[in-house]
């Protein structure tokens, strides 16, 4: 399959392949110009791949001496309007954050993926979500934020990576893969197809040669009393477009239900087979998957809020989302949080269990309510 | 009346922000003449570093980026690699390249990056307030050696041009001095050099050291300056051609 000229990449066949490559595939097929990357686990399957693929396709491969520098090296191709990236997982990502920002203060297009693994510090190299605060913040100095998508499948790995690179042009920013161990590694389906791309800016600011032309200068230093106080109202004014128009997120039986379970990535799949189950035994349960994390689906959480309702978000991590939930159900309603950190994954029974306690805890506190109405 | 002399274009005509005395004018118009007479401006990107040349780019009329301390030689192997018929330069103080950068010099020198490096060497982090540098003099005062450079806990000045020459990545090197007339005319020639073999594609990296004056942070006057260059820095920082 991965032999040139036998592939079904780009038909609509499916195809078995783990998360790393399809998503280092999608890459490819979204026109992406060049890889930079050095070693990490989790994610190593996606500079193997690259390594062989990209030359394949007269792109460039680099593998570089540290993530800070391959971020410096996205940071250079982007400067000069190619579409670039890079991978890392968890503490790669820590480096590469200095770059993050000079991509932002230069407002350069560039796509990161994280194959999120355990930490602090070293950490493991299981899978985990807690990277999630870094990742919706900004994650290194100054006030900027990244486009941040949180798959949870293989196909939503591939399917993300071409929206990234089309959003990171269209904006100018960071777009942020946030993927785990997990997704990474395993096997599933995918339909792997070009997606076609709408008309983006053109790219005049690139630095190409000043042939017949002014120079063009990339910076992110402004030294004019009120000049990067403007920058910065600038971006705030591009995060606010964004956060009005590129909000995705996936909701299941919420209309009707008591309880609704807020989780992304892998966790949101265990989710769902614990929200199918309780079904079954007649709790009125749904849940909502955000797929961007930031921007992330306040809006939404907030309308199933205004019904008296029971949230529980789940996650891989001591409890990061959580506190975007909190803020979108503004006290509203109670939100319960169940979180399985340091590589620790949370099964579908345990996930259940969570969601029957909730469903005694939500009708003391229903009828406490009605009671509390009479008086 | 015949001219002589003039300014070469890609140099703008504009007030400096230089102290008195020091070396980057210099270099930046060395620069400048060998893009104009190389006819390379519409294909030439530069990447100015952190430090007080970080607005290079008010001064050399080319395609520019600024990037992150250190970095770019990282940044120019993307723009390189991407862009194999541009030709790309970065320009590095001895706090950026020799210090925090180190790691990224070598490595672009390692992989035989086809980029040209121009590495000015004042002894001193010159915008943070005259601090120690790798390449600080031994007993040299700065803001951080308030008694001298003592080479016994703060090593001894840092020499990477010999460092890098035995990479085999590594095309050309040569050190010169921005002192006299007679040691401008030299570097201008290293310079031209450099970049011809990255035009002409010559495999891997050429870079050329400047020795650079800092008078306001060596505490003298701009000719005691251009004099300590000669009679000190060249006796641990030897001028001529180390490599190609």
């Amino acid at each position: 399959m991965t032999e040139k000229g036998q592939t079904s990449i780009g038909t609509e066949e499916r195809v078995l392949m783990c998360g790393n490559e399809a998503l280092a595939e999608a890459a490819i097929l979204a026109g992406c110009d060049a890889y930079f990357g050095y070693p990490i686990t989790p994610q190593n399957e996606i500079p193997a791949y690259m390594s062989r693929r990209m030359p394949e396709e007269g792109r460039v491969f680099v593998q570089s001496e540290s993530e800070l520098a391959a971020i410096n090296m996205v940071f250079g191709a982007s400067a000069t309007g190619k579409r670039a990236m890079t991978s890392s997982s968890s503490p790669g990502i820590s480096l590469m954050q200095e770059g993050i920002s000079y991509l932002a203060g230069a407002e350069l297009p560039a796509v990161v993926v994280n194959v999120m693994r355990g930490g602090p510090g070293l950490g493991n190299i299981a899978p985990s979500q807690s990277d999630y605060f870094q990742a919706t913040r900004g994650g290194g100095h100054g006030d900027y934020r990244t486009i941040v998508f949180g798959p949870s499948s293989v196909q939503e790995m591939a399917d993300c990576m071409s929206l990234a690179f089309e959003l990171a042009d269209k904006y100018r920013m960071t777009a942020m893969i946030l993927a785990d161990g997990f997704l990474g590694q395993m096997m599933e389906p995918v339909v792997l197809k070009k997606r076609p791309s709408p008309e983006l800016p053109p790219k005049d600011w690139a630095l190409t040669g000043a042939k017949d032309r002014e120079q063009n200068i990339v910076r992110s230093l402004w030294l004019g009393e009120g000049v990067l106080e403007d920058l910065n109202f600038k971006l705030d004014d591009k995060y606010k477009q964004i956060q009005k128009n590129e909000v995705l997120c996936e909701q299941y039986e919420v209309d009707d239900a008591e309880i609704i379970v807020v989780a992304y990535g892998i966790a949101a799949r265990i989710v769902s087979g614990a929200v199918t189950r309780a079904r079954e035994e007649g709790i009125k349960v749904g849940w909502i998957r955000p797929v961007t994390l930031w921007p992330f689906p306040t809006e939404q959480i907030s309308k199933a809020a205004d019904e008296f309702r029971l949230f529980l978000t789940v996650e891989m991590s001591t409890g990061q989302m959580v506190e975007d939930v909190k803020l979108a159900v503004a006290g509203k309603a109670p939100v319960v949080f169940y979180g399985r950190p340091g590589g620790g994954v949370p099964t579908v029974d345990e996930i259940l269990d969570k969601i029957r306690q909730l469903t005694i805890r939500h009708k003391t506190q229903d009828s406490r309510l009605k009671t509390q109405d009479k008086r | 009346m015949k001219t002589v002399f003039q300014r070469t274009p890609t140099l703008k005509d504009c007030p400096t922000h230089y102290c008195p005395g020091c070396g980057h004018g210099i270099a930046h118009r060395l620069i400048a003449e060998v893009i104009d007479e190389l006819g390379i401006r519409g294909s030439t990107i530069g990447i100015a570093p952190v430090g007080c040349a970080v607005l290079e780019y008010d001064y050399i009329d080319v395609d520019m980026i600024e990037v992150a301390h250190g970095r770019a030689p990282a940044v120019a192997t993307g723009m390189k690699r991407t862009n194999p018929d541009k030709i790309i330069f970065s320009y590095q103080g001895d706090g950026d390249l020799a210090s925090i950068g180190a790691g990224e010099i070598l490595h672009a020198g390692h992989r035989g990056e086809q980029i040209t490096v121009i590495f000015i060497n004042n002894a001193v982090f010159g915008m943070t307030g005259g601090q120690m540098a790798p390449t600080t003099m031994a007993d040299q005062i700065t803001a951080t050696t308030p008694k001298g450079r003592n080479v016994a806990e703060e090593g001894y000045p840092l020499c990477v041009s010999e460092l890098l020459a035995v990479l085999p990545g590594v095309t050309y090197i040569e050190r010169c001095a921005l002192s006299t007339p007679a040691n401008i005319r030299k570097a201008k020639k290293a310079l031209k050099h450099a970049f011809e073999l990255q035009i002409n594609k010559a495999h891997g990296l050429s870079l050329v050291e400047l020795l650079s004056s800092c008078p306001t942070y060596w505490r003298m006057s701009p000719p005691d300056a251009t004099k300590w260059i000669d009679n000190k820095m060249t006796k641990v920082f030897p001028l001529g051609r180390l490599k190609g």
